[in-house]
């Protein structure tokens, strides 16, 4: 039995077809086709079920990995997705953006021969099976409020409200998701994909109050105090821009990634005029970053017919933070890569529109603290070049507005929550997790901290219960 | 939904709605504005709140027709329902501090300057009103600035109503005569709080203008709303909308509203044709 199956690992890793570049720059269809049933089933038998699986340690949700493969390879494709419906509540989500390459897939045994088990496409197989049925839990346990319904949230929410409590999820935008609408491009991950997933979690019964800005419309200490919830979960993630601070900067055309990508996923810009909200292209882009937010912008700009989309990175392509995947995609569509280049200045014309940037280039010099060799100015090299777009893709900081009104919540230097390992934070009854408190991360991590929280808050509130 | 239990025209495309939010009404305050998306394709438009009533439960908006948006806003009637409001956003203004103040609206201004002086008025202070518009029919709620500034001028700039002119004529007068005030608030199209606040810098009497920059979300995730206020850059909708009127850059606000020119054509001439366009958009 054993050796039958180590033969069939020694295949090599099912292929995904994914639309040609060619044409997928000219629209927002999704990229990446997910397996069929005959290759999910090919892939599905190369994992080698493992008696200690190494791959789960990967998943910061903890999915029974091998065994939802193995009901794949026998083609109970409803029982897979109950499987991981049971530890993770957004399945098509992860199956699709998670960094699988860093975390489940990094630690499966087969890793070491190039060829890890797909874990994160199989995933995405899976999740399109499996019931619609969601039987709503008895809700008898409490009150539970949560703040942000981007992945971290909704993972509490759902998990708090399988437990039993009555959750209550505040958002401020006219749509849940939090990142997965507003940020993550169509064509990476179909709004309509995001939005099943969480119309499931509201058949848990799970009440989302979209337009609703905690710290402006009401406070933490009002819904503990007054609307009698016993406990809140923070989950506001990273949503506000950077910006370097440069001459120009507030030229018409330089937009911040977050208000492009806003513009065109969560307004839907790319069907402008159908959709109201305007959103200026130019015909040669410059983006700012090396991250995931980077790559998104520049394929965006691309898509909304731009002719040249260009990324402006101060160090090496090994150093970009981006996905492989998304990198790859990137050059494979023709963005062009300005590596070792840091924009120093913008420059405009008389009507106060972008005409183009000044940079200078870079060399990499000792690791820094984040291990990466730090880029460092080549003195005198600055040199200008076209662009009527400028796209800042450099980072996210914390949303302050609801701990402007809180301020019992402690925060670092940095402006994140300081919380334990479990997310409580510095006041009683409130925890937080995701963004809002390890910075710009990933959808997994954040979904990871809301899980923990869902069971910190359910033994805070039975502690409390009890006395 | 948010429900529209009155709606007035003020004047020639101004329109006043009172909309059902009592969560809104309840925490709103002098210098709040709001987001509203008329309908699920519309875009997020930020519109000052104009007045509130707790008891009943209501907020006021007064709308101008400048573009595609608003107008789509102008068209809902009595009865019908906004898709979605976001509020209150943005920082309440300080009023406890003045004893004497004159305020000054331009046009649409009177409307979001109507809930300042009110403010400022129950805090105890003398408020001089100055109310400006292109003609006389175009002047909003004269008679509620009548009854509570200690006195109200009204200038047009045909002269159809009050002094022939622009507002800061009447302000410049005044200030020659006595220029014992606490402050100015001043707002209007940005040309006018940019001619205000050049007239106030010489007397050196801080001004307060309002800004209707360009906005996305209105809670600072987009940078969208930047304003360079004293060198520095402000996100209008989490640090303003209300800023020092002698420190902001007026020449870049108003290159930045032009942006989307272009796209205003566009959704014009999308919709030219009667094919029912904004009847089928609601
Ligand atoms: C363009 C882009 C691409 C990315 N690509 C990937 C990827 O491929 N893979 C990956 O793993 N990660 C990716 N990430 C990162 C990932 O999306 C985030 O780490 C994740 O979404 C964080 O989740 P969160 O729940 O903490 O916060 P968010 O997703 O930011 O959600 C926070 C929510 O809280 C709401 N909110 C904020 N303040 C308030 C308030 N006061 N009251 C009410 N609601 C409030 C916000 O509107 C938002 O909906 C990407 C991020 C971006 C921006
Ligand atoms: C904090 C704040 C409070 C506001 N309060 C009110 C209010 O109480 N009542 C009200 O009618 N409007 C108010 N505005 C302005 C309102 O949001 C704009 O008039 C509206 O967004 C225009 O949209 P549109 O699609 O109809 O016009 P567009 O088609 O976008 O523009 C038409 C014309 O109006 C100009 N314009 C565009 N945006 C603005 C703007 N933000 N302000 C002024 N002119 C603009 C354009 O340059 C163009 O010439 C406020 C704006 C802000 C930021
Ligand atoms: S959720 Fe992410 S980390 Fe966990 S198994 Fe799925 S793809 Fe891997
Ligand atoms: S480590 Fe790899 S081979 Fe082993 S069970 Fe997990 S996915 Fe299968
Ligand atoms: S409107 Fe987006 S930051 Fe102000």
């Amino acid at each position: 039995m054993l050796e039958v199956k180590a033969v069939v690992s020694k295949q090599s890793r099912t292929e995904m077809e994914e639309l040609d570049p060619r044409v997928r720059v000219n629209n927002f269809a999704e990229v990446a086709q997910g397996y069929t049933p005959e290759q999910a089933v090919k892939e599905a038998k190369r994992c080698l079920q493992c008696a200690d699986p190494k791959c789960m340690e990967g998943c910061p949700v903890q999915i029974d990995i091998p065994d939802f493969i193995e009901l794949i390879a026998e083609e109970k494709f409803d029982a897979a997705a109950e499987k991981i419906k049971e530890k993770n509540n957004l399945p098509a989500i992860c199956g699709r953006v998670c960094p699988q390459e860093d975390q489940c897939e990094l630690k499966c045994v087969l890793e070491s021969t190039g060829e890890p088990i797909a874990i994160g496409r199989l995933e995405r197989f899976a999740a399109n099976y499996g019931e619609d049925e969601v039987t709503k839990p008895v809700q008898d346990k409490g009150k539970v409020a949560v703040v942000g319904a981007g992945p971290a949230g909704l993972t509490a929410a759902a998990d708090l409200a399988k437990m039993g409590y009555k959750v209550t999820v505040f958002e401020s935008f006219h749509e849940a998701g939090g990142v997965l609408k507003y940020g993550i491009p169509e064509f990476r991950l179909p709004k309509e994909v995001v939005q099943e997933e969480i119309d499931q979690i509201k058949k848990l019964g799970v009440e989302i109050q979209l337009n609703k800005v905690v710290g402006k419309i009401k406070s933490v200490d009002e819904l503990m105090e007054q609307e009698g919830y016993q406990a809140v979960f923070v989950g506001t993630g990273a949503g506000l821009p950077k910006f370097l601070g440069l001459e120009g900067e507030n030229l018409n055309g330089v937009y911040s990634a977050n208000e492009f990508l806003t513009r065109v996923n969560l307004m839907k810009a790319y069907k402008f005029p159908e959709y109201k909200t305007p959103v200026y292209v130019g015909n040669k882009v410059a983006v700012i970053g090396g991250g995931n937010v980077a790559m998104d912008a520049a394929r965006t700009a691309l898509r909304l017919g731009a002719e040249e989309s260009m990324i402006v990175y101060r160090r090496s392509r090994e150093q970009m933070p981006a996905r492989e995947e998304e990198i790859e995609h990137a050059e494979e569509e023709g963005i062009q890569f300005q590596l070792l280049r840091n924009p120093t200045k913008i420059l405009g014309n008389e009507d106060g529109f972008v005409t183009g940037l000044e940079c200078i280039k870079m060399e990499l010099g000792e690791p820094d603290d984040s291990g990466r060799r730090r880029p460092i100015a080549i003195e005198g090299s600055e040199f200008e070049m076209d662009a009527d777009m400028v796209i800042m893709a450099i980072g996210q900081n914390p949303n302050p507005i609801l701990l402007d009104d809180s301020p019992e919540i402690e925060t670092t230097d940095w402006g994140t929550i300081k919380t334990d390992e479990v997310g409580q934070t510095t006041k009683e009854g409130v925890f937080a997790g995701g963004d809002i408190v390890t910075g710009a991360a990933t959808v997994i991590e954040a979904m990871g901290a809301g899980k923990d929280a869902a069971e910190a808050i359910d033994e805070y509130i039975q502690s409390k219960d009890d006395n | 939904m948010y429900e529209i239990v009155e709606k007035n025209k003020l004047a020639p495309e101004i329109f006043h709605f009172e909309v059902k939010a009592p969560e809104i009404a309840a925490k709103a305050q002098a210098g709040h504005f709001l987001i509203l998306r008329a309908v699920e394709k519309a875009e997020r438009i930020p519109l000052t709140i104009a007045d509130y009533d707790r008891e009943q439960g209501t907020i006021d908006i007064v709308v101008q027709e400048v573009g595609y948006s608003s107008q789509q806003i102008c068209d809902f009637e009595e009865g019908e329902a906004f898709l979605d409001v976001v509020a209150p956003l943005g920082n309440p203004i300080e009023t406890e501090d003045y004893d004497r103040v004159i305020c000054v609206a331009g046009g649409l201004g009177a409307a979001p300057l109507y809930p300042k002086v009110k403010s400022l008025v129950d805090h105890g202070a003398e408020v001089t009103t100055i109310l400006g518009a292109q003609r006389a029919e175009k002047l909003i709620w004269e008679d509620r600035f009548a009854d509570l500034s200690e006195d109200l001028y009204i200038a047009t700039d045909d002269g159809s109503r009050g002094t022939e002119g622009f507002v800061t004529n009447v302000l410049e007068e005044l200030l020659s005569e006595d220029n014992d005030y606490d402050a100015v608030i001043a707002i209007g199209p940005m040309i006018m709080m940019q001619a205000v606040s050049d007239l106030t810098a010489e007397y050196d009497l801080k001004t307060i203008v309002s800004l209707n920059t360009l906005m996305v979300d209105g809670t600072g995730m987009c940078g969208g709303c930047r304003v360079t206020v004293g060198e520095e850059t402000k996100f209008a909708c989490v640090d303003g909308p209300a800023f020092d009127g002698h420190e902001v850059d007026f020449e870049e606000q108003r290159r930045r509203k032009k942006f989307y020119e272009e796209h205003e054509e566009e959704i014009e001439e999308h919709h030219v044709g009667g094919e029912g366009c904004r009847v089928q958009a609601k």
